[in-house]
C-alpha cells in the first residue's frame, strides 16, 4: 500500500477515535468515565502527533497526562462523594445553547482558517531530519540554548504548583492525636527528669522502744 | 495525503466540542476542568501542526511550556476543589455563590 494512503487512513482512524471520546467526555453521565474517555482523548491524541512525527511530545502527552495529571483526576474523582444525578440537572436546558455556540464557533474558524488554502499544504520533509538529527535532539537543543531562560521558569511555575497545592490541601486536625517531630527532637532533658541530691543513708535513728509483752 | 488542513479542523473540532462542554455541564465542576484540558489539548494539535509544517521548532517549544503550565493548573485547579468539597460539601457551581458576583 502506498505509505502516504497509509498514513492519511491512520490519520482519519485516530482523529475519529480522539473526537469520538471527546464528546463521550462531555455527555457521559458517570464522571470517573469521563475522565476514562478524557486518557482515551489525550493518548489518540499521542498518537496523531506521532503521525506528524512529533515523537517527544506524543510521549510526554502520554507520560505526564495520561501517567500523572488523569491519574490525579481519578483519585480525586473517586475521592469526593458525588451526587451524579444532581450534577446533572440542567443537561438538557443548556444542551441546545451549547451546541449552538459550538456549531457556530466552528464554522467560523474553519471559514475563517481558509480550509481550502491551507489544503494545499502538504506535509514536507520532517524538519528535525531535514538537520540530521532527532526530534528529541531538534527540540532539546532549542529548549537548551534559545528558551533556556523560559525553561528555568517553567520549572519555577512546577515548583510553585507542588507548593501551592499541598499548602492548600493541607491541614492540621484537632481530632486526631499526632507527635510534633521538631518538638520531640528539642527537649531538653532537664526538663523531663529532676535530680535531687540526697544521701544515700539515712541517719540512724534510735530504735523504738520494743513492745512489752504480756507475760502470761 | 496528510495536509495542514486536517490538523487545523482537528484542532476546531475538538476545541469547540470543548466549549460545548463547558455549557452544557454547569453544574459539575470537574467536567468543567476536563473540558479545560481538552481545549489545550487542541491548541496543543494546531502548535505541533504548524511547526510540523512550517519546518519551525518554536511551535513544540510552545507546546512543551503548555504542557507544563497545564499541569500545574491541574494540580492547583484539583487542589481547590477538593478545599471546596471538604468546607462546602458540594462542589456545584450553583451552591457556589458566596461571593455574589
Amino acid at each position: 500500500m502506498n505509505p502516504q494512503l497509509f498514513q492519511l487512513i491512520c490519520f482519519y482512524g485516530f482523529g475519529f477515535v480522539t473526537v469520538a471520546a471527546a464528546l463521550a467526555v462531555i455527555t457521559l453521565r458517570n464522571t470517573v468515565h469521563a475522565v476514562l474517555a478524557l486518557v482515551l482523548t489525550f493518548f489518540s491524541t499521542a498518537c496523531l502527533w506521532m503521525l506528524a512525527e512529533a515523537e517527544f511530545l506524543a510521549l510526554a502527552l502520554i507520560v505526564v497526562y495520561v501517567g500523572a495529571v488523569m491519574v490525579l483526576f481519578l483519585f480525586v474523582v473517586m475521592m469526593l462523594d458525588i451526587d451524579q444525578e444532581k450534577m446533572r440537572e440542567g443537561f438538557v436546558k443548556f444542551l441546545p445553547v451549547g451546541l449552538i455556540v459550538a456549531v457556530v464557533m466552528l464554522v467560523e474558524m474553519l471559514g475563517l482558517i481558509g480550509v481550502r488554502a491551507m489544503h494545499a499544504q502538504f506535509m514536507g520533509a520532517n524538519p528535525a531530519a531535514a538537520a540530521g538529527v532527532s526530534n528529541t535532539a531538534w527540540l532539546g537543543r532549542a529548549l537548551y540554548t534559545q528558551y533556556l531562560l523560559p525553561f528555568e521558569i517553567a520549572a519555577l511555575i512546577l515548583t510553585v504548583g507542588v507548593v501551592a497545592a499541598v499548602a492548600l490541601t493541607l491541614r492540621q486536625r484537632t481530632d486526631a492525636r499526632h507527635e510534633s517531630a521538631s518538638q520531640q527532637v528539642s527537649v531538653n532533658p532537664r526538663d523531663r527528669v529532676r535530680i535531687v541530691k540526697m544521701a544515700a543513708e539515712r541517719p540512724a535513728e534510735p530504735s523504738p522502744v520494743p513492745p512489752q509483752e504480756s507475760q502470761p | 495525503m496528510i495536509t495542514l488542513a486536517h490538523y487545523i479542523v482537528l484542532g476546531a473540532v475538538l476545541f469547540c466540542i470543548a466549549v460545548a462542554g463547558l455549557f452544557i455541564n454547569r453544574k459539575n465542576v470537574i467536567v468543567l476542568l476536563m473540558s479545560i484540558e481538552l481545549m489545550l489539548l487542541a491548541v496543543n494539535t494546531n502548535f505541533v501542526a504548524f511547526s510540523r509544517f512550517l519546518g519551525d521548532v518554536s511551535g513544540q517549544v510552545f507546546v512543551f511550556f503548555i504542557l507544563t503550565v497545564a499541569a500545574a493548573e491541574a494540580a492547583i485547579g484539583l487542589a481547590i476543589l477538593v478545599l471546596l468539597f471538604r468546607n462546602r460539601s458540594t462542589i456545584n457551581i450553583a451552591d457556589i455563590d458566596s461571593m455574589k458576583g
